[in-house]
């Protein structure tokens, strides 16, 4: 005898009806969470932004953000500007640049538009740091990260992110001992042309002393992801050099 | 265990030894390799496999009856995805630091053999209870695999456990690299988790003769 849920008809209404029940719980999930998660991301932005000029709890080897009930403080407290760069050095101020899409903006140059490109001015026990988010691609999916610099383009420090790498290989560029790395860095040479910095595999400087080498240490078994990260920081900080010379 | 009758155990403690899923079924085997090159990622997603196998199986389990058997797989996998994006995105609204760690296991869980291998094998077989233990053992199986594989190629690659130098440090030469150790820069990268792999394999079998076919 054959079975009932061997026939066609019913097969086919029990794919509509999983589609319909799967489809309307996952809407729902997702439009309930939404003012949340957006939220959070929101906070998020603010807490790399913070950390990137050093302002964070770290604590020994480990990494932490200013907690999400200061962040908001933390953030009108240091950061004096928010402004908004375009391709020939020229800012204009915006309070909400922070919130600029890096990866639409992306996609607007490449589709021929203008990119705006945001740049936050932090100031902290007297220093000045210029913060600029880029966005990039690693293995897998997205990387991103905030560059702290001052006004030599030096690094002051940064965080990276990414979206999907390799856990514990690609994912590592989030940790500390890769992060910290590229602090004193140049991203200019001595005759002010645009290096920035690579990351290699050679093992050159282990210990990271010579910061005009323009190189930091690869992460072992991460080439692409690496690779992918030298990539970002040459292209997108690129874009910025115009508002520096402007600078000086 | 006195809460569990002796055939209720077996579903727990078998795929722990004698039927573990990754040395004797050979599922999971692609996120055994990708993921173990550090044990807090191997241990992460230990945990995350346990979840979404217990819970997976149960709703399979219950629904054994009605699916329909010609698109039993692409219910199988709706299941399991529908799962892992409801628990990713609560996570994204109220632990966001947690949904960060977890972000990049999602897609490794979806396709993860052992997940729909126990849903076809076990769960539209049997009932719920024990589709669930089944799922939990299946899953410890699985965790425990992965936690031996972190461990030799975290200690041996970078030389620390969950993160902590324990052979001293590498750069400035202190402890076992004083005397000329060097970390294998070679564990870090999958092939090496093959032969770890392909080691357990081998003790286990060496160990007893019936698992060995002809």
């Amino acid at each position: 005898m054959e079975n009932k849920t061997d026939k066609n008809s019913y097969t086919i209404l029990f794919a509509i009806a999983m589609v319909v029940v799967v489809g309307s719980l996952l809407a729902f999930t997702a439009s309930s969470l939404k003012p949340r998660i957006t939220e959070n991301k929101r906070m998020e932005k603010q807490q790399n932004i913070l950390y990137a000029m050093g302002v964070n709890e770290n604590e020994g080897s480990s990494r932490e953000f200013i907690s999400t009930d200061k962040v908001a403080g933390e953030f009108s407290k240091y950061i004096k500007t928010q402004l908004v760069v375009d391709a020939n050095g020229n800012s204009t101020e915006d309070d909400e640049a922070y919130l600029i899409d890096v990866k639409k903006e992306q996609a607007k140059a490449k589709n021929g538009g203008t990119r705006r490109l945001p740049l936050f001015v932090g100031e902290k026990d007297g220093k000045t740091f210029y913060i600029a988010p880029i966005r990039g691609k690693g293995l897998w999916d997205a990387i991103w990260a905030y560059v702290a610099l001052d006004k030599d383009m030096v690094v002051q420090g940064t965080f990276f992110d990414h979206a999907g790498e390799t856990p514990g290989l690609g994912a590592n560029i989030n940790q500390r001992f890769f992060m910290d790395d590229f602090t004193g860095e140049h991203l200019l040479s001595d005759t002010g042309v645009f290096k920035g910095i690579a990351v290699t595999k050679g093992n050159n400087d282990p210990k990271n002393l010579d910061k005009v080498d323009h190189e930091v240490d690869a992460i072992a078994g991460s080439t692409i992801t690496g690779d992918g990260v030298s990539a970002m920081l040459k292209a997108d900080l690129k874009l910025y050099l115009p508002y520096f010379k402007n600078l000086k | 265990m006195g809460l569990l009758s002796k055939k209720d155990a077996k579903l727990i403690t078998d795929p722990l030894t004698d039927n573990n899923p990754i040395t004797i079924q050979v599922l999971g085997i692609c996120s055994a390799l990708a993921i173990t090159a550090e044990l807090k990622a191997s241990l992460v997603m230990g945990v995350a496999v346990l979840f979404v196998l217990g819970i997976g199986n149960v709703v399979i389990s219950l629904m054994r009856n009605i699916i329909p058997s010609k698109i039993r797989i692409i219910v199988q996998l709706i299941v399991v995805a529908a799962l892992v994006i409801i628990v990713d995105q609560v996570l994204k609204a109220y632990q966001y630091e947690l949904s960060k760690t977890l972000a990049v296991f999602v897609g490794l869980i979806i396709t993860n053999c052992i997940i729909m291998g126990r849903f076809e094998a076990f769960a539209l077989a049997n009932g719920p209870w024990k589709s669930f233990l089944d799922g939990i053992g299946n899953a410890l199986g699985y965790a425990v695999i992965l936690l031996i594989v972190g461990f030799f190629r975290e200690l041996l690659g970078s030389g620390t456990l969950f993160g902590i130098p324990v052979l001293g440090d590498a750069i400035e030469k202190t402890g076992v690299y004083a005397i000329g150790y060097e970390n294998n820069g070679f564990m870090l990268m999958p092939p090496m988790a093959l032969i770890v792999v392909g080691l357990i394999i081998w003790v286990q079998r060496s160990r007893n003769k019936a698992l060995i076919e002809d």
